[in-house]
Parts: structure tokens; sequence; C-alpha cells
């Protein structure tokens, strides 16, 4: 670019972004707020590598699924980017990233070890690497720790049956329109969680099936919508509790599956005096606490196929998993840190709220790894509120999920058993 | 001009004429509805990006996958719903916009006109989104105004039972001055005598509305009917902007399904099944609506 014309370089700012025509310049791509703070985060290490720029690009979460794809479909992708870790199996299938092991091998600063298990495993398919774990994600208990005691339980439940027992004693409080627990009826975690829980594959044979209609699912799902039927959980969805946190403070729900960002909403929007009343617990389990597992989710850093820098692309990769880095984008962020090392920091080690959270992440087990997943998740509470709210009974539903799922896969499964097939993972 | 060879050499310069718009139209237009339909019996989806061996015929597969998709029923249903209320509303406030501003007793008729036009010509997705604030339960301008007469707030967007016809309102309100400036040059055509005379005959405001002006505008009705029902089956981007389709799939229309099927999920086969159901669906309704208007005159 010979000249940018001052008034015009203002405008597009983009104009400044490629000007260093000699050196490397990078497209990251973050989405949401992780791509704003990404932004700030690049000085640092473009001051470490003269010559390289990273141009950061932040997408909304909410299209960042579509303009990814249509990215890679026009040929515009970028060098990096931030990938949901249950997308990788999507652009693995697409053949739009690239294997980390060998890059993985020269760099001593990352190895599988300073990750959580089941964090690291969504990022493999067959014995190859694909992503590194930028931060994680995972559901668990957020509870009324003053109503659990009230109730009799002064700790957090570990097993199902104490946790439906303390429902219970919560629930014999007996105030109108109050529930022990709230759990959206259209969101596919909780239904999936249980079902990882009592040792459901949720798809099977190397995801070529449904494994609904097996009995790890039936029991799980027939426990999922014990809450409703209960009246231990009210049939509402995210989009219908107005205010949940004042609901939350004001006593209607005394438990709500949910994530980690809800960690610092709970402190921003509920008043100080609240503060000691809630708190977090690990997923209870049919058997106890090992078996109380949860999602492991989170965003990884890929690099593209297209990519015409690769080496910069790891050293931007490298440098954004330092400890130090990962410490500075949880302040930033609140995004719980993937480096296990991070956690040691007292800003994590001391936060009560974060300790269930860690306990948490050691106990992950990643959805199964097919381009299908997103899809086949979108069912799998849909045909769950049929039977919540829409007098399906379950077994049908299971039966009809079964159904569509498996026509889904019908796809997959021809992939796969073609004899000469293309990167049908 | 000479008139013997000329016939000939005539029709040879309308087709060099027609040339450049049929070529366009051919380029731009038929060849890709044929690719659509072509794509519509295939199973091209994300495994075909970059594999076309990986694209597999698949007959009418795609169109009984959507038959058997409760997906697909509820868009119907909703795009239905939107279509048979939003429509005939935006035709009525339309003509009753159009009686107004045409009145003789009006004044200021050409600010009226651009005022009510002026939704029209503005950007959908700015509009869509102050309407989402204007729907928004706590800040909202709607709520806050019931909440002066003591109606409790309602979440209008996130209620399963009143994000369709609030999304109805947006689209009335959006498309009504259009259909207004046509009702308002059909008003125009209707001669002067005809109220003359009924008005010596004794007609009141109503026998003249209902004898004279309405059957004279019987063509205008025609037109609008028809361009309304087609757009408003096309229903998009005030779901998309607003809702995202939710809650409960209840503002789900048929080009947002198929753009979640399309772009969501790049499973381009069945969204291509999809946009020629539409395309069946608002073909129907034209030929019904013509047919009944050619009845009734």
């Amino acid at each position: 670019m010979a000249v940018c014309i001052a008034p015009i370089a203002m405008i597009f700012t983009a104009c400044n972004a490629r000007a260093p025509t000699d050196g490397v310049v990078l497209d990251f791509w973050g989405m949401g707020r992780e791509g704003e703070v990404a932004q700030q985060m690049m000085p640092e290490f473009e001051a470490e590598h003269p010559g390289v720029h990273v141009h950061v690009q932040q997408i909304p979460w909410t299209a960042a699924h579509e303009k990814l794809l249509t990215a890679y479909v026009g040929h515009v992708s970028p060098d990096v980017a931030q990938l949901g870790n249950t997308w990788v199996p999507e652009y693995v299938a697409l053949g739009a990233i690239v294997p980390l092991d060998s890059l993985i091998k020269r760099t001593p600063s990352i190895t599988a070890n300073d990750y959580f298990e089941g964090i690291w495993a969504t990022n493999v398919l067959g014995d190859t690497v694909f992503g590194i774990p930028w931060y994680v994600d995972t559901r668990l208990l957020f509870y009324r720790k003053d109503l659990l005691a009230q109730a009799g339980f002064p700790s957090p439940p570990t097993t199902w049956a104490q946790w439906i027992a303390a429902l219970k004693a919560i629930k014999s409080r007996d105030e109108p329109g109050q529930y022990p627990i709230y759990i959206p009826t259209n969101e596919w975690p909780p239904p999936t969680i249980l079902a990882l829980e009592s040792g459901s594959p949720v798809l099977k044979d190397g995801g070529r099936y449904g494994a609904f209609d097996d009995s790890a699912f039936k029991t799980a799902f027939h426990f999922y919508l014990s809450f409703f039927q209960n009246g231990l959980a009210p049939k509402l969805g995210i989009n219908e509790v107005g205010n949940i946190y004042q609901e939350f403070e004001r006593g209607t729900y005394a438990m709500w599956i949910t994530g980690p960002w809800n960690i610092g909403e709970f402190r921003r929007r509920t008043p100080a005096g609240f503060q000691d009343k809630w708190a977090t617990a690990p997923m209870p389990g049919p058997t106890g606490a090992a078996s109380g597992v949860s999602l492991a989710g989170g965003s990884s850093l890929v690099i593209y196929k297209a990519s015409r820098h690769p080496k910069e692309a790891w050293e931007l990769i490298e440098y954004l998993s330092r400890p130090e880095q990962q410490l500075r984008f949880y302040h930033l962020t609140g995004d719980l840190p993937a480096r296990i090392e991070t956690w040691r920091d007292t800003s994590l080690a001391d936060d009560p709220a974060a300790h269930a959270f860690e306990e948490q992440l050691h106990r992950v087990v990643p959805t199964p790894q097919v381009p299908e997943w997103e899809l086949i998740a979108t069912r799998i509470f849909d045909y769950g509120e049929q039977a919540i709210r829409g007098g399906v009974p379950a077994d049908t539903a299971l039966a009809r999920l079964d159904t569509e799922v498996n026509n889904i896969l019908e796809r997959r499964r021809w992939l796969l058993d073609r004899p000469h097939r293309h990167e049908g993972r | 001009m000479s008139r013997a060879p000329g016939e000939r050499a005539q029709a040879r310069a309308a087709w060099v004429f027609l040339a450049p718009a049929l070529l366009l139209i051919t380029t731009f237009f038929f060849l890709p509805v044929v690719t659509g339909l072509a794509l519509s019996l295939t199973d091209f989806d994300l495994y075909s990006i970059g594999h076309p061996d990986n694209i597999r015929m698949v007959g009418t597969a795609n169109y009984r996958a959507l038959a058997q998709a409760p997906m697909f029923w509820s868009a119907l249903k909703n795009t239905l719903y939107f279509a048979f209320v939003g429509a005939p509303l935006s035709v009525l406030a339309a003509l009753a916009a159009a009686l107004l501003v045409n009145s003789r007793l009006t004044k200021w008729k050409g600010f009226f006109r651009t005022a009510y036009f002026a939704p029209f010509v503005t950007t959908l997705v700015a509009v869509a989104i102050v309407w989402k604030y204007l729907y928004h339960p706590r800040f909202g301008l709607l709520d806050a105004a019931l909440g002066a007469v003591g109606v409790h707030a309602i979440d209008w967007l996130g209620n399963p039972k009143w994000a369709m016809p609030a999304i109805i309102v947006v689209a009335v309100w959006r498309s009504f001055g259009y259909n207004m400036l046509i009702f308002i040059a059909g008003l125009q055509r209707i001669p002067h005598e005809l109220r003359e005379a009924a008005e010596l005959d004794g007609a009141g405001l109503w026998a003249r509305l209902r004898h004279v002006t309405l059957p004279q505008l019987t063509p205008t009705f025609v037109f609008v009917g028809v361009i309304t029902a087609i757009g408003f089956f096309q229903l998009f981007a005030e779901p998309y902007v607003m809702t995202g389709g939710g809650p409960l799939n209840s503002t789900l229309s048929m080009v947002l399904y198929m753009y979640q099927e399309g772009f969501r999920w790049w499973r381009l086969g069945s969204a291509a099944s999809i946009a020629f159901v539409l395309f069946a669906l608002v073909l129907v309704v034209t030929i019904l609506q013509l047919l009944w208007r050619r009845e009734e005159t």
C-alpha cells in the first residue's frame, strides 16, 4: 500500500494494520469479550517479535460459527483462531486446521501434562492434537448455603440420592412459587452431563449411532425428568426467568446448574450482604464424587492450513499459553485458565467459588467428537423439552431422538464405511 | 423504415435489445434456481466442501426428512401465523392511512405521507434493534407506558406467546407505508363524478366507502395483497435480529430455519429443499388469491 491518505486511514484502521509491508501480519480471530481482550495482549507479543504484527478481528459469539465456516469456504481464513473446543472435530473434518504434534514436541513449555486431562482430550482426534486449550469452561452447582443448611444439609450433596433428598427437604418449606433447583429446559448441558455421569457414551460405534435408547442414557434421562415431574424444578427456559440473580437472592431457587461466568455475575449483580450466602459445588454423581463428571468445555487456539506464517502463528499460541499470560487473561475476562499451574496463583487458589471449578475440571469428559455434535446437542434439549413441557412420554421422546440423530449420522456412517474416504473422521 | 423485410429485422432488433436483460436474468436468476433445485436433491453438507466426490444424489430424501422434522412444522406454523395475521393487518393499516391522508379535510398531506412512508425506507436491522429496546421488559418504553396505566410489564420478546405478535407489530409498522402509497394512487384514480353522484343520491360516508371506493380499489387490492403476502412469507430479519427464532422456536420462520440449516449447520441440500417448499407455498397462496379476486370482480 503506497499511499495511506490520513483521513481515510483514520476511517479504515485496517489500512494502518496492514501497513508494515516488510514484516509479517498475522490474522487472529477471537470471539466476543475474548477477542476484545486479545487486542490488549498483543503489544507485548509484538515487542517480543519485531517485524510481526497481529491483526485481531473480533467476532460476536452468536455469529462465530457461521463466520468461521464461511471464511474457510471463501478462502479468507485467519492464521490463528479461537475455536470452541467442541467445534474442533468439524474443522478437522473440513481439513481446515493443522496437526500440532510436531510443534508441541519442539516446544518444552507446552505439554499435555500442563493441562486438565479431559480438556486436552477435546483437542485430540485419533492420536493427533489439533488445538491448544486457551481457557476452560464447565458446568456445576451454584447453591444457597443458608437454605441448604436450614434444610439439614450443612455440606453440598455428592451423590444423586443425597441430591434428591436435599432438594426434597428444601421443597418441604412449601413456599408457593419457589423451587429447590432451577434447570433451564432449553439447555443441552444438564441432560448431557447427567448422561455422561451415568456412563453413557451418548453416541456409540465410533459416533455412528445414537446411544439414547440404551439403559445408561435412559437412566439419566428419567432422573433428569424427575426434577420437573416431582416439582423440584420449574418448567421454564432460560429466557423465561426475568432476572435469575434476583430470583436466587429471593430464594425462589436454591440451586442452579451453570458455568464459571456466573461467579462474576453473582458478585456484580447481588448485594454485598448476600455474598456469603451462595457457593459452588462440583456435580453430584450417581455413586459419589468420583462419578460426578461434567462437560469439558472452553476454547482452543488453532492454526489454519491456509496460514502463510505457521511459525509465527505457533509463536503466538506459545505466548498466549504462558502461565503469566493465562493469569492475565483470567484477570481481564474471568475465563478460567486452561493451565493447571496458573491455578496456584493466590487470586484463584484463595477464591472459594473457584475451588469447586478446579475440582470439577479434574473430572471433565469431552462430548462425542463428531462434526455433527452441535446439531445433535440442540436435538437433545429439544426432545427433553418435549418430554418436560409437551407431554411426550420419556421413552417415546428418547426413541424419536435416537431416530433423528441416527438420520443425522447416516452421512457420517456412509463416509466412514466407504472404501476410499476423504478425512471422514 | 421499409415494411416488407421489416418484420424480421424488427424481431431481430428486439432480440438484440432483449439479449442483455435475458442474459442477466438467465445467469443470475434461472441458473441459480435450477442449481438450487438440483442441490435440494443432494446431501451437500459440511463434508462436501472441497470434496465434491462426497456428494450423493438422494432424490426426495431431504423433503421426506423435512416432513418428519418437528422444527420444520413449527417454522411452517409460525410463518403461516405471521403471514395470515400480519399481511391483512398491514393491508388494512395501509388502507386506513391512505383514506386519512387522501381525505379532503387532511392538512399537511405531504408531511403525513412522508412520515408514514419513512419506516419502509429505513434499514431493517437498525429498526429491529430500536424496537428491541422499545420491547425491553425493564428499560423499554412500551412496558413503561403500560406500567403507567397499571398493566404489569410483559417480556415481549422473551415470552413464547407474545414474541410473534410483537414481531408482527414491527413488520406491519414497517410495511404499511409502501402499501399506503399504492392505495393513494388507486384512490386518486377513482373519478370524482362517481363520488359526487353517490353523494347526490344520499349515500353517507360508510356507504360511499363500501359501494364506491372499495369496489373501485379492487385491482389495487389484488396487487397489494399479493405483494404483501409474498413479502410476509419471507420473514427473516426481524426474528434474526430480535429473537434468534426463540423463545421455544415461537418466532422461527421458514427463511430463518433455512438460514440455520444452510449457514449454521452447513446442510445446504436440506436448506435448498426448504427454499423450494417455501416457493411452492407462496405460489399456491398467490394463485388462490388471484382466483379469489377474479371471482369477486
